[in-house]
């Protein structure tokens, strides 16, 4: 039977009804990952073993009485930056392609805790650096509606295992966009949370001021279900708020009559396609249909976002990227003559183009005489953006934009102009500048390609963005297109 | 000509919290190497900082003692630099708002009190250590102090000679001891101090140009390495070359200072907010409470040693060295209300001991209570003050009661008259020659004859009584 094409919530009703076994559902997935990452290249490691014993495990407690929990026994995907104890965890970087690390992130645990069977861990831009994965010091991952392109970044891998029913969600990062736009590109539900909602312990840095773990999942209820399971305090990351976790499956199928929708005219002005512009355009008027009250924004400090992006997010990085010397862990330079030369050697043969290029940015825009001028002037427009957004929420509850300027890209069109590339981020990056929580779901189609829709929340308000994004989902029913690699069909399943 | 000196002091404590400053690990010392450690403190890929409240408490408690301001909000910064020793390769510290500032140390040097500026006191962590293979084939790192707490106190450059740099480093060890948030050891790495130093003429107001001294790891080396830099910048001026601003280092086996780094040489460290820990927010109450817990300092203690228990100023400076010695002092007055007669025994006979055993008054068996009563045995008479000494000498060795003491080794005094009239003649049997001094007026026989009576009793015998039958009989 194939059962890899399910939701988690469809599947955990299977299981807890005992129609399937974990291990049925697990083994499923493993015969399509069989099947297609030959295409996809999702993975950089495949937990067969360990995913079929844990299985299990949870189908043994399931049949001694245990009562499955909504997660319980459900396969998923981690990005490999995230920690998982003695597997694998490379962050796509050679300088830590033997990596395993001695403990576990936070999310992790409580995915495990909670029966999440992990199959295995997504490719992605080295150190989540990069919008294609091509990025990634391994492979590059291709987009499951055509495999010639890109599937976006950097949780292109994740984003893509889940298009392709490689797993039934995964967990991404997001930096600048990482979730959101990888998930337009490919058509799946991508949520970046409130900065401080999930914890950061066990995510490899890149930037930490903008870092934060989420779910890509199926559809919006399934992102309901992974946030009530990773969002909340945790005394290991003192940038983790102990605000109050609601169940957000509340939100799932609930009315918007009433709710006002900022759209922001400057994120229709910028460098935008037109195709992407009309499909974004008329998600605005659907969900007018279906009773939101359009309000119309200025933001006018958007377009600041992301050069000052660009300033920030590389200055922390050069600093969490300094110790990756080959000495304790990782690669290391084994023909070096002495200790400076294996540090040079190592660093220069570990990292990719992408990360030299952020750290030389970064250490240029900390150094003493520039500071001032660099990274401390991005702070400010860091706070004027971030009341750009105070100003619109007071008239409005959810602010609705493209979530990437284009569809998909052909793999290799951008990768040798980083600034063509770094242009992607640009609706994502205010958000995330502001700390804002923001989904990105499917929206439509341009010429067989995903388009993403990006719905914006107050601070730790994700339940209304699930509302929105929910009753836009029951709408349009794209969550039930699916890639069928190259090509794309409505409406089957 | 006439130079003044200038200094500063740049002086790194390692406080005394049971664990790190952003984990759990314990902090203690001299463990194997690298069992002290954890994800969070090696800088594991994906860790995180949790600041150890503890700490905090003892860094405000180190700005209180040194009459800082506490801020009520500071905040964490990197400091980044790439050594083995730094896994993280940047060392969380605070740049430019620290846990407490602007405070002062009053020292007191040749008689006269002078009040030395204290710029900060921030909250820092410690990096590992390096040790090098004896063939110089290879090193090898202890992460196991990776993430110990330090505090870094930076004094105003108020101090005008060598000595005294090493008073206020003195002053201010004792104090941090007293506020027991360090042992301060400088033998163990616990207190290290760098030094930045300059000369200019007499009278003149712009400062000269300094170096930065490093690398003074005993009190003998800080005031050491001042005094050859001292030499070596006016030596520099009076053949009319110019001082370099640059990095030295004390060489302690050569006694000489050695250039690390010149100024263009100088890390650029790329100070930055850590974004992974919040500001901290310090409320006055938590400052207020802190407050109420600072002992009474050294100096304090030492004047009213003076005052109080009629004290000489060198007993009261000794007495008041560490706190520990003091409450000793204190509780054994309590019991013997003789402060001078206490403040001897413990200056002499106790410290005497402590020093010969290199061991601490924390470590000592004899008790305040016990040596109170030592004291009341020798004025009630039950023993003398030499035999005192010897029970003293058992009491430190064994810590027993020095009751039992007298006791069980039979060191009563001899107060019978009969028996020591017996002694007494026996001494003047054998002693003719003293005898018929003392005759003939010569006073100072008499004390060599006590002596030998002394020597016959093993010490026992009551002097004044032998004074006594001994001037009977030679009347
Ligand atoms: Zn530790």
């Amino acid at each position: 039977m194939k059962y890899f094409g399910l939701k988690v919530h469809e599947a955990h009703k299977l299981i807890k009804d005992r129609e399937i076994s974990s291990e049925q559902l697990t083994k499923s997935i493993m015969d399509r990952i069989e099947d297609v990452e030959g295409i996809v290249h999702g993975y950089v490691t495949v937990t067969k073993e360990y995913a079929l014993k844990k299985a299990r495990e949870m189908d043994k407690k399931i049949a001694e009485g245990e009562e499955p929990g909504p997660l319980s026994g459900i396969p998923c995907a981690i990005k490999d930056n995230i920690c998982t104890k003695d597997i694998l965890t490379t962050c796509s970087s050679k300088i830590l392609k033997n990596f395993k690390p001695p403990y576990s992130a936070t999310v992790y645990q409580k995915l495990e805790e909670q029966g999440c069977i992990m199959i295995g861990k997504t490719n992605m831009d080295e150190f989540a650096m990069g919008s294609s994965t091509e990025n990634s010091g391994f492979f590059t991952t291709r987009n499951p509606w055509d495999p010639a392109r890109v599937p976006g970044g950097s949780s292109g891998g994740s984003s893509a295992v889940v298009a392709a029913d490689e797993a039934l969600f995964a967990l991404g990062s997001d930096t600048g966009g990482s979730i959101r736009q990888p998930a337009s590109f490919c058509g799946v539900v991508g949520f970046k949370p409130t900065y401080g909602r999930v914890s950061r312990y066990g995510l490899i840095a890149f930037a930490s001021s903008l870092d934060q773990i989420g779910p890509i999942t199926k559809d919006v209820r399934d992102c309901a279900l992974i946030l009530n399971a990773i969002c909340g305090h945790d005394p290991m990351d003192s940038t983790s708020v102990s605000a109050d976790v609601p169940d957000f499956t509340r939100f799932v199928d609930k009315d918007i009559k009433g709710i006002k929708l900022g759209v922001p005219k400057e994120y229709y002005t910028m460098q935008i396609d037109d195709s992407v512009k009309k499909e974004t355009g008329e998600a605005v008027t659907n969900l007018a249909n279906i009773g939101a009250e359009k309000v119309e924004l200025e933001m006018p400090y958007t377009a600041y976002a992301l050069p000052a992006y660009y300033l920030i997010n590389p200055a922390e990085a050069s600093s969490n990227l300094a110790r990756y010397d080959g000495i304790r862990y990782g690669f290391t330079y084994e023909d070096a003559e002495n200790l400076l030369e294996a540090y040079k050697k190592t660093r220069s043969s570990g990292f990719g183009p992408e990360v030299k290029r952020r750290i030389m940015l970064g250490t240029y825009a900390l150094s003493s005489g520039y500071y001032e001028d660099y990274y401390l002037k991005a702070q400010k427009v860091r706070s004027l953006i971030a009341r750009d957004f105070d100003q619109a929420f007071k008239n409005c509850d959810v602010i609705v934009t493209p979530t990437a300027p284009t569809v998909s890209f052909r793999t290799g069109e951008k990768i040798d102009d980083p600034l063509m590339m770094y242009l992607n981020d640009i609706f994502t990056v205010p958000v995330s500048m502001a700390g804002l929580p923001a989904v990105s779901i499917p929206c439509g189609f341009v010429n067989g390609l995903p388009v993403g829709l990006q719905i914006i929340g107050k601070p730790f308000d994700e339940g209304t963005i699930i509302k929105v994004a929910s009753a836009f989902e029951r709408m349009l029913a794209l969550d039930k297109v699916k890639p069928l690699f190259g090509s794309y069909v409505r409406g089957g399943a | 000509m006439s130079y003044e000196v200038v200094i500063g002091l740049e002086v790194h404590v390692e406080l005394l919290t049971k664990s790190k400053i952003f984990c759990s690990c314990p902090t203690s010392f001299g463990d194997e190497p690298n069992t002290n450690v954890c994800p969070v403190c090696l800088g594991l890929p994906g860790v995180l900082p949790v600041i150890n409240k503890r700490a905090v408490e003892f860094a405000i408690l180190s700005g209180l003692a040194l009459n800082c301001k506490v801020n009520p909000r500071s905040k964490f910064d990197r400091k980044n630099y790439f050594y083995p020793d730094l896994p993280k390769a940047y060392q969380i510290s605070q740049y430019d708002m620290p846990v407490a500032e602007d405070g002062y140390l009053n020292i007191k040097v040749n008689g006269e009190t002078k009040c030395i500026g204290i710029t900060r006191v921030h909250l820092e962590e410690d990096a590992g250590k390096l040790i090098h293979a004896e063939n110089g084939d290879y090193s090898l790192i202890d992460y196991n102090r990776t993430g110990v707490p330090l505090v870094e106190i930076v004094s105003e450059p108020d101090l005008r000679s060598h000595e005294e740099a090493r008073v206020f480093l003195e002053n201010l060890k004792r104090i941090l001891q007293y506020t027991q948030v360090s042992d301060c050891k400088m033998e163990e790495g616990s207190l290290r101090c760098d030094a930045n130093i300059s000369v200019r003429l007499k009278g003149k107001k712009e400062l000269g140009t300094k170096t930065e001294l490093k690398n003074m790891n005993s009190f003998k080396a800080v005031q050491k390495g001042l005094e050859y830099e001292i030499k070596r910048q006016i030596d520099s001026l009076e053949k009319g070359e110019r001082i370099s601003q640059e990095t030295l280092r004390w060489d302690e086996g050569r006694g000489l200072t050695v250039s690390m780094r010149s100024k263009e040489q100088a890390h650029d460290y790329r100070y930055f907010p850590d974004p992974d820990l919040m500001p901290l927010e310090v409320q006055q109450e938590w400052v207020e409470k802190l407050k109420g817990l600072l002992p009474e300092m050294p100096l304090q203690k030492k004047e009213r040693y003076i005052t109080q228990y009629g004290l000489p100023e060198y007993d009261a400076e000794v007495l008041t060295f560490s706190m520990d010695m003091a409450d000793f002092f204190e509780d054994c007055v309590k019991e013997y209300p003789e402060p001078k007669v206490v403040s001897n025994w413990v200056m002499g006979e106790l410290m005497g001991f402590l020093n010969a055993e290199r061991i601490d008054i924390t470590e000592t068996k004899v008790t305040p209570l016990n040596l109170a009563k030592l004291l009341h045995l020798i004025d009630k008479g039950t023993i003398s003050g030499k035999i005192g000494k010897t029970v003293f000498e058992e009491m430190f060795k064994s810590g027993e009661d020095p009751e039992a003491i007298v006791e069980e080794k039979g060191l009563l005094q001899i107060s019978d008259t009969k028996e020591l009239e017996k002694i007494v003649d026996e001494v003047i049997k054998i002693n003719p020659g003293p005898v018929e001094d003392l005759k003939s007026g010569k006073k100072k026989a008499m004390g060599f004859l006590v002596g030998q009576v002394m020597k016959q009793t093993k010490g026992k015998a009551n002097p004044q009584i032998v004074n006594k039958i001994l001037r009977n009989r030679l009347k």
